[in-house]
């Protein structure tokens, strides 16, 4: 008798523990996964669950980033253009062919990569820090750079990885696997660790959330606002350089539309994982599980049979705003 | 011998000089889209290289090439162009419906107007002289007509464009083209004419279906995106992919007789420069060009390949 009382007792204090707010993502994601297994007997299979996982990363570890930027209270609506940007100059140098071993070549082109992109996200954050631009236009204006960029390098076709011994070492980064998971749900899981560690255990990552929740209280606490800023912006492009290390394997080839929209699918992921978008909160894992949500729910619908191709926006759009229905009223029950 | 040789030379001289002579200078404006993807960066690569062809055969030429991001800076541009002192104008139009009075206008001082691909609503010649464009319709009904009779009961999965006029017309064309066959289309939806979002639905079908033997993806790019997935699922299955544009990798593999990739249908950017031919025809030569020309969606093979491939070409 006592000890069922203790249980009971216990079990409610580690719900109260527990913030619903965090849980509700993997809620929402639970429902959608036995939302799909009615649409086809095929949908929980390893296979397609896999694939689903692997093609989500790029959008995951770009969404990783935008956790850092928006809960810091900024935006970046550069990141799918960048990826464009990064991706085509990786292809570019890697065509270039300065080093004779393949292996040498996709190394050199990762190490351009990262640099490429951390670059990227310096010049985002100090227009926006240093210039003092809302963070949406200075995004936006960059955006309109990167993508044309991209288009004028491949005078509007596409850009093509040419060298065959470079594409056949590269190619099994997006499609071959380490202990049967494939190497990009890796990528997505590794990334997350790194970043969740840097956003809850570093105080960098106290200072990001502290700046997103009052600038002003952060800034007399003694933290520079500006370089907290500045340095999300710089992640954010780092994570977009590690998305194209693992986007260029997969076709090989960079278009002018290349990450189209991109941007709108990050900051959406960020959203439904249980960030806010008006800064001072970041959920790292939130954000992961959004993104899979987001491919989940396309995958979904093209698997079942009832549902018109015509209407595939519209219920994608009402299964977002669904999840984040189901999201905040567990968050009130609390 | 080599006396009559010179002569005639010098015959051909003074007769293209004598020609040269008597035709006062011509300029053709010629307004497109600037390449935002594949097909229109075609569309740039042809115009220019037509361009560069025409003056070099007809020093009396001028061609003005210029290419505009949205309707309201083509409408600018033909203005532009129309100052400049065109005798005619060839225009592919980024939208034709709010370009239509732009072109009218310079219709309305009596230059010639040759438009390409993109009709407004009312297509007639109180608008332009001189319509060249493919056939939409006959891309998917060539298409269909070749999966009906190579493989006469194949199951076949569909990728296609976007919810745009042209993306149905397509449609209709592949059904009219199966018709009467024991083709059977699986499944159709949109890809968006990207590779990324062709290689997804790809991805799905192949979990959906235990069984493909034909993917109608209507477009090159798209069959990129499609040919990756097919070869990461390692399925066997799959007969072979029927894209359609000719961009110059597809019609490479055509030519090299790849197996996954025996055909390819034509939807040529280079049909600007059919218009500009003909358009330079029609000024120097004053040959009659006035009129309506649609080109045929040609069935690209291993035989005729070489013909539409351009190395060169962004596209």
């Amino acid at each position: 008798m006592t000890d069922t009382t203790t249980t009971k007792a216990s079990a409610r204090s580690f719900w109260r523990d527990v913030d619903l707010r965090a849980v509700a993502p993997f809620v929402a994601l639970f429902l959608l996964l036995v939302l799909g297994s009615f649409a086809h007997d095929n949908f929980l299979t390893t296979n397609n669950l896999l694939n689903v996982m692997t093609r989500s990363a790029y959008i995951a570890i770009i969404a990783v980033g935008a956790t850092f930027v928006i809960s810091a209270g900024g935006l970046d609506l550069s990141v799918g253009a960048m990826v464009a940007f990064v991706a085509s100059l990786a292809i570019m140098f890697m065509n270039a062919g300065s080093i004779a071993s393949p292996l040498g070549m996709v190394l050199a082109a990762m190490a351009v990569m990262v640099l490429i992109g951390m670059a990227c996200g310096l010049v985002n954050g100090l227009i926006t820090t240093i210039g003092k631009i809302e963070p949406f236009i200075t995004t936006l204006g960059m955006m309109g750079v990167y993508r044309g960029l991209t288009t004028w390098l491949s005078q509007g076709g596409a850009i093509t990885l040419r060298n065959a011994d470079v594409q056949a070492t590269y190619r099994p980064v997006y499609f071959e696997s380490l202990l049967g998971i494939p190497y990009p749900v890796w990528a997505i899981f590794i990334t997350g660790a790194i970043a969740a560690f840097v956003l809850y255990r570093t105080s960098f990552g106290r200072h990001v959330i502290a700046v997103g929740s009052n600038e002003d209280v952060a800034r007399y606490s003694g933290i520079s606002v500006e370089r907290v800023r500045t340095l999300t912006y710089v992640i954010q492009g780092l994570c977009v350089a590690i998305a194209c290390l693992i986007y260029i394997p997969r076709l090989s080839s960079t278009t002018a539309t290349t990450g189209m929209m991109w941007e709108l699918q990050a900051i959406t992921a960020v959203v439904v994982g249980g960030t806010a978008l008006r800064g001072g909160v970041g959920r790292i894992w939130g954000t992961i599980c959004g993104a899979f949500i987001l491919e989940i729910v396309g995958n979904v619908m093209l698997l079942s049979n009832v549902i018109s191709e015509y209407l595939l926006g519209a219920i994608q759009g009402a299964i977002i705003i669904i999840a984040m229905l189901v999201q905040r009223s567990l968050v009130r029950k609390s | 011998m080599k006396r009559l040789l010179v002569g005639l030379a010098a015959a051909a001289l003074a007769a293209t000089m004598g020609t040269a002579l008597a035709q006062d200078k011509k300029t053709i404006g010629v307004s497109i889209p600037a390449a935002d993807h594949g097909w229109t960066a075609g569309v740039v690569y042809h115009a220019e290289r037509v361009a560069k062809k025409l003056m070099e055969e007809h020093p009396n030429l001028n061609v003005i090439v210029k290419t505009s991001p949205d309707p309201a800076s083509q409408a600018n541009a033909v203005q532009d162009l129309e100052t400049q002192g065109i005798d005619a104008l060839v225009i592919l139009p980024t939208d034709p419906d709010p370009l239509v009075n732009a072109i009218k206008e310079v219709k309305a001082k009596g230059k010639f107007v040759a438009l390409v691909d993109r009709a407004p609503s009312n297509n007639d010649d109180s608008v332009r002289d001189l319509y060249v464009a493919g056939n939409n319709p006959a891309l998917g009904e060539v298409a269909g007509k070749y999966i009906a009779a190579t493989t006469p009961n194949a199951e076949v999965v569909i990728i296609r464009g976007l919810p745009i006029p042209i993306d149905q017309q397509r449609q209709d064309g592949f059904d009219k083209g199966i018709s009467g066959s024991s083709v059977k289309v699986l499944d159709r939806q949109y890809g968006n004419w990207s590779r990324d979002d062709a290689f997804k639905v790809m991805q799905d079908y192949l979990t959906k279906y235990p069984k493909i033997d034909v993917v109608w993806a209507q477009d090159d790019d798209m069959v990129v995106g499609v040919l990756e997935a097919i070869q990461q699922a390692k399925r066997t299955d799959i007969q072979y992919v029927v894209g359609g544009a000719g961009s110059k990798d597809m019609i490479k593999k055509v030519a090299d007789g790849d197996k996954m990739v025996p055909v390819d249908v034509l939807y040529p950017p280079a049909m600007v420069g059919t218009a500009m031919e003909l358009t330079a025809a029609g000024l120097i030569d004053q040959v009659p060009v006035n009129g309506t020309y649609i080109l045929d969606a040609t069935l690209v093979t291993k035989d005729n390949a070489e013909q539409f491939y351009f190395p060169d070409s962004p596209f």
